[in-house]
């Protein structure tokens, strides 16, 4: 593996996928590090060395970001993962309808994220929504889901959990296909019990797919931005603010170096987490 | 281009009416405030009437920093449309506009814009790069005239008295303040309207603020909207949904007798007159009452501005047509699409007698003398673009008003430095 092997490709083969990873992914990047050392209005550009970077930190609201992102990623990701996990039992277990259900639990993935944010803002609305409207049926007062400072946050990872569940499930599914029916008879016979067998065999064996739902849904987490946007915009006040929405205010009130820094930050931040956390997996699977 | 359109203009001066002129198709992009589309189309409609050789494309924006986005995006990519409005005083300097829009300080038609307007337009370079569009606004409570002579009430001269009639309003079952933070701009009214009360206590606060000598924190008085704010929120006296209803539901508070109170800006006024007619003699209209009853006055927001972008291709013809938006004919054609809002901008432009009670109720401010303040968005290039969220906060009660107003500060900075105004 180590020796470098010659590409079967001659270069002008690869040239028109070159060209476009150079000029739309590339030199941007390049250039993003060039424009986050300047105050940047769009029309001029003044260097002024690292001034967005100290900045960025002085950000009173920045702290609260970066733990809101943390608590955001890994919540949402942890639901998706065990949520998807069960739900993938649940659907291959030959259950009535079995690939209906399977439909319907994977169609939110396909709704604009928008539109979501749109409906659960009206479906959490603290006295007209039909969350709170169905509670007080059963005598609870239901609280101000987005609009509550405390649990704003949490109301919103709800909805992106709901919305990518389907995804997880649908690796996890894969994942289930791949285990052979082989062990589940071998711990049959040994007189394993089913909570055994899940622990035991699904779990252990299910390992890629759960190193796939976990990476992937927490970079989805650390950047998320979409479904914060369209139902709180960081709101009330910074309470649901994520470093993505912070970075995106800034770009809103023109301040287009800083944000420009911000995102630099942003893409540090995930390499930070993820590229150890990939390694470690993958350094896991190979001792299995 | 330049040459067919002198061609187009010769021809349309020479041409006997009834024949066909060379057509131009100006494009204009407003904000989708329905009072702004109709203030345009109307007079979009008016303009084409006398001069049929020229067609208009209207395209609407969203307003808050989305639009703002969009107008400095398409600024910077010379994609912008040949006239478009957008806000006068700290946005207007924020547009770079020296560089990006076109200079109209030569306008004939310059000479009826009243003069206190034309500072709020006016590069740096001290060009004059706008002109007027739409009334002049007043910052304040609209009241609910029904729950008022219901429960017997009268206009209040000092904070205290407000804060006494909403006491009394929540004791007959009302909503004493319409709050709307489900958008968060609408939050800003209390520490904004306030700052006439600001400049009466601290005359040299806006210049001061700019050149970083006075802060909100520190300037006694001037941190007194954000205190008004929580003192609000600590009596309970919100409507239940406040942290998600939206403007329009604010508006429809104080139409129809939910509540007493709504701070906000007079410009809702074409809003209600649109959506509840049969209320808008319901609502009145005062100035945000301050800790002295001696010195009470309205804090001013001048009315947006039309520009002509420095690239546009069109720009004699947009210029003509800015010249009639700002003549009296134009002025009254606006009055005649929305009615009375408020004063108009342009010298011998007088309202009609029969204005909304609203309306009728801002006008005495006008014709005192020192009786209103302009907004200090007006008198300073540097507003905090985080203001909306820290008021949401203060009125939540997720934050206390002092550490507030300190944060805010902070928050200007940021501003302060993207123009790179010295002293920051």
């Amino acid at each position: 593996m180590a020796q470098k092997r010659a590409s079967p490709y001659p270069y002008w083969f690869v040239l028109p996928s070159a060209v476009v990873f150079i000029t739309l992914f590339l030199v941007p990047t390049l250039v993003s590090f060039w424009f986050s050392l300047t105050r940047w209005d769009l029309f001029t550009a003044e260097y002024i060395g690292l001034d967005n970077y100290r900045q960025f930190f002085k950000e009173p609201f920045l702290v609260q970001g970066l733990i809101n992102t943390l608590i955001y990623a890994v919540t949402t990701s942890g639901a998706k993962t065990v949520l998807g996990l069960l739900l993938a039992v649940l659907l291959t277990s030959g259950i009535w309808m079995q690939s209906f259900l399977r439909s319907v639990v994977f169609f939110p993935v396909l709704v604009s994220t928008i539109g979501v944010g749109i409906t659960f803002t009206v479906l959490m609305h603290p006295t007209k929504g039909s969350i709170n409207i169905a509670l007080s049926y059963l005598g609870i007062d239901g609280p101000t889901w987005l609009a509550d400072p405390a649990l704003a946050l949490y109301s919103v990872a709800f909805i992106d959990v709901w919305k990518g569940v389907g995804l997880a499930t649908l690796i996890y599914i894969a994942g289930l296909a791949a285990i052979s029916p082989d062990y589940y008879e071998a711990a049959r016979i040994d007189g394993a019990t089913r909570l055994q067998q899940f622990w035991r065999v699904t779990v252990p064996l299910v390992r890629p797919a759960t190193v796939t739902v976990i990476t992937l849904s927490l970079i989805g987490g650390l950047r998320s931005f979409d479904v914060i946007w369209a139902t709180t915009r960081g709101g009330p006040g910074f309470a649901s603010d994520v470093l993505a929405s912070v970075i995106y205010k800034q770009y809103q009130a023109g301040f287009y170096g800083l944000s420009t820094a911000g995102n630099v930050i942003l893409f540090l931040l995930i390499a930070v987490i993820v590229i150890p956390m990939t390694a470690w997996f993958q350094k896991r699977e190979l001792d299995l | 281009m330049k040459l067919t359109h002198s061609a187009a203009f010769l021809a349309a001066f020479s041409m006997v009416s009834g024949m066909a002129a060379a057509e131009t198709t100006l494009s204009v992009l407003i904000d989708n405030n329905p009072e702004t589309v109709t203030l345009m189309e109307t007079l979009a409609a008016a303009y084409t009437a006398a001069h049929p050789d020229v067609t208009f494309d209207i395209e609407q924006r969203n307003g808050g920093s989305e639009g703002d986005n969009l107008v400095k995006t398409r600024l910077a990519t010379g994609e912008m449309a040949d006239v478009f409005n957008y806000n006068s005083g700290s946005l207007f300097q924020a547009l770079n506009p020296a560089t990006t829009l076109t200079d109209l300080s030569d306008l004939a038609a310059q000479a009826n814009v009243v003069d206190s307007f034309k500072p709020t337009v006016t590069a740096p370079d001290g060009t004059v790069r706008g002109i007027p569009f739409g009334s002049a606004m007043g910052g304040g409570i609209y009241y609910s005239r029904k729950i008022y002579a219901e429960l017997g009430l009268s206009v209040p001269k000092t904070f205290d008295e407000f804060m006494a009639n909403n006491a009394k309003v929540k004791e007959a079952g009302k909503v004493p303040v319409a709050t709307t933070f489900g958008d968060t701009w609408t939050s800003q009214l209390f520490v904004l309207a306030d700052f006439y009360n600001v400049q009466a206590e601290n005359p040299n606060f806006a210049a001061d603020y700019t050149a970083n000598k006075a802060k909100y924190a520190t300037t006694p008085g001037a941190d007194r909207g954000f205190k008004y704010l929580e003192d609000v929120f600590k009596a309970g006296y919100m409507n239940a949904d406040f942290g998600v209803a939206k403007f329009d539901d604010g508006l429809r508070m104080i139409a129809t007798g939910e509540a007493a109170h709504y701070p906000m800006l007079t410009f809702g006024i074409g809003t209600i007159k649109q959506n509840f007619p049969e209320n808008l003699n319901d609502v009145g209209f005062f100035a945000q009452p301050g800790p002295t009853a001696d010195k009470n006055g309205l804090t001013v927001w001048m009315p947006s501005a039309l520009y002509i972008p420095a690239a546009s291709e069109n720009a004699d013809v947009a210029k003509d047509f800015l010249s009639f938006v700002a003549s009296v004919e134009g002025c009254n054609t606006m009055i005649g699409a929305t009615g009375a809002t408020g004063p108009y901008l342009i010298k011998g432009c007088e309202l009609p007698a029969d204005v909304p009670p609203a309306v009728a109720d801002m006008l005495p401010y006008f014709q005192g003398e020192g009786m209103t303040a302009p907004a200090l968005e007006f008198l300073s290039p540097i507003k905090g673009p985080a203001l909306e969220q820290i008021t949401v906060e203060v009125g939540s009660g997720i934050r206390p008003a002092a550490e507030a107003a300190a944060l805010y500060d902070q928050d200007v900075e940021k501003q302060a430095k993207q123009l790179g105004l010295p002293n920051w």
